[in-house]
């Protein structure tokens, strides 16, 4: 199941071109981007591992792409996506934010219902992908 | 797509690549003036031109580099494919002869021809790239190479970055990274190395691999002395001074001796001989008291020059 989230998760995956584009969007707005991994698809995880600091004072896109290839390389079975973080006053927020890396096989979700008291059902999403430890869950 | 693209400040979506530029049939005709205009690298040059008085050396090599990112532009568009040129850069010379200027100068116009992205310049020394402890330097240099990147990235006394009395200076390393990065990342940024000439030499004698990679070394004189009077007529006219007729020759005079001093810094010792005049004539002009014209104001006389400690021997 192809996970989306994120500003363009209704288009196909970016090419390394149309990230560039994007980047390069951002920087224009003033926005610092920043690079974050996890392996743990699941929607409520919001908190993904930062990979590095966010980048600060760059002008060009091609800053921001190495960092991504650098930790494309270092995680090729992980998920990646780059933020764009906007700091004016009044917005305050991460106002672009996709994913720009996938593992090639992703197992997808399992609905899980649980029998509460009266009757009540009970749902809860499980990831197939996290039955499996830390790490080696796309391997 | 508009009306999408702007909602909430959200980012446009992405567009179709860009279509491949059309190739010109091999009997075309490119109009080389045309191009040449179309670039605006002239207004670059011609701004260098007049306002860097003499370095030849240097204005020749740098309209050579722009002849032939021109020449590669056109030679692009009929398919010719000739691969980017390297431009990494060594400026040496002494203090004071415009590395500086030269290398501003030189990315505004680099991305006017389109080599560079951006054609801002990031200066750095030493500090900005080697660490304090382990494993500080690696990020420290990439952090500045990333700032870098779409521009120039001039780095001022580069032989500052190898000691060689010390062999676990964390210089070492930040030279490693420069390389692979010089190497790797050669369409992202121009890295252009400064500092005198034979410190320079030096270091590249130390670090042959970073010589390699250097495509022009090029050499900044030492200005004459009528290259300085100029340069400091240059510079009083933007400060809105002017000398007095009988203030040219003490000038003169006064940059004949100044050279012969020590810690002569060409260019910036004639901007700090105009700075102590200037302070002078400002003393002199309290000191005298009553009514200024506009021509006082404006005017350095020769005893402004004249009470400099040049003159004492």
């Amino acid at each position: 199941m192809r996970i989306t989230q994120g500003t363009f998760s209704f288009l196909p995956d970016l090419t390394d071109d149309e990230i560039s584009r994007q980047i390069a969007y951002a920087l224009d707005q003033g926005w610092p981007c920043s690079v974050e991994f996890t392996d743990d698809p699941h929607p409520r995880n919001s908190y993904w591992e930062m990979w590095g600091l966010p980048m600060f004072d760059l002008t060009d896109p091609a800053g921001v792409l190495l960092e991504v290839n650098e930790c494309r390389k270092a995680y090729p079975n992980h998920y990646i996506r780059l933020n764009a973080y906007d700091a004016r006053y009044g917005r305050q927020t991460t106002a672009l934010s996709f994913i720009v890396q996938r593992p090639a096989a992703e197992p997808g979700f399992r609905l899980d219902r649980e029998e509460a008291s009266d009757r009540r059902i009970r749902y809860r999403t499980h990831a197939y992908a996290t039955d499996r430890p830390q790490g080696e869950r796309y391997s | 797509m508009t009306e999408f693209s702007m909602r909430n400040g959200s980012p446009v979506a992405p567009g179709e690549p860009l279509p491949p530029p059309e190739v010109l049939p091999p009997d075309a005709r490119v109009d080389l003036a045309r191009e040449r205009a179309d670039s605006h690298a002239d207004e670059v040059l011609d701004a260098l031109d007049a306002e860097l008085i003499g370095l030849v050396p240097v204005k020749t090599r740098i309209r050579e580099i722009a002849a032939l990112l021109l020449i590669d532009r056109v030679r692009g568009r009929f398919g010719i494919d000739s691969g980017r040129p390297n431009l990494h850069m060594c400026f040496t010379g002494s203090p004071g002869t415009g590395k500086t200027t030269v290398a501003v100068r030189l990315a505004e116009l680099l991305h006017r021809l389109g080599y560079i992205r951006k054609g801002h310049l990031v200066s750095v020394t030493r500090d900005d790239l080697v660490g304090q402890y382990v494993g500080h330097t690696a990020p420290k240099t990439k952090e500045v190479l990333k700032r870098a990147m779409g521009g120039v990235l001039f780095i001022d006394e580069a032989y500052y970055l190898y000691r060689a009395e010390n062999e676990r200076d964390y210089g070492q390393e930040a030279i490693e990274i420069l390389l692979q990065v010089m190497e790797n990342n050669r369409d992202d940024l121009v890295v252009v190395l400064a500092g005198y000439k034979d410190r320079m030499d030096s270091f590249f004698s130390s670090n042959p691999g970073m010589s390699s990679r250097i495509a022009h070394h090029i050499d900044f004189p030492d200005y004459a002395t009528d290259e300085l009077e100029a340069i400091g007529r240059l510079m009083t006219a933007r400060e809105g001074y002017r000398l007095s007729d009988e203030a040219e020759p003490v000038f003169r005079s006064y940059l004949e001796r100044r050279r012969e001093q020590p810690r002569f810094a060409n260019a910036r010792s004639v901007r700090n001989a105009l700075e102590r005049a200037r302070l002078r004539h400002a003393s002199r002009l309290l000191a005298a008291g009553g009514e200024v014209t506009r021509d006082d104001l404006t005017t350095l006389r020769p005893e402004d020059f004249l009470a400099s400690r040049v003159f004492e021997t």
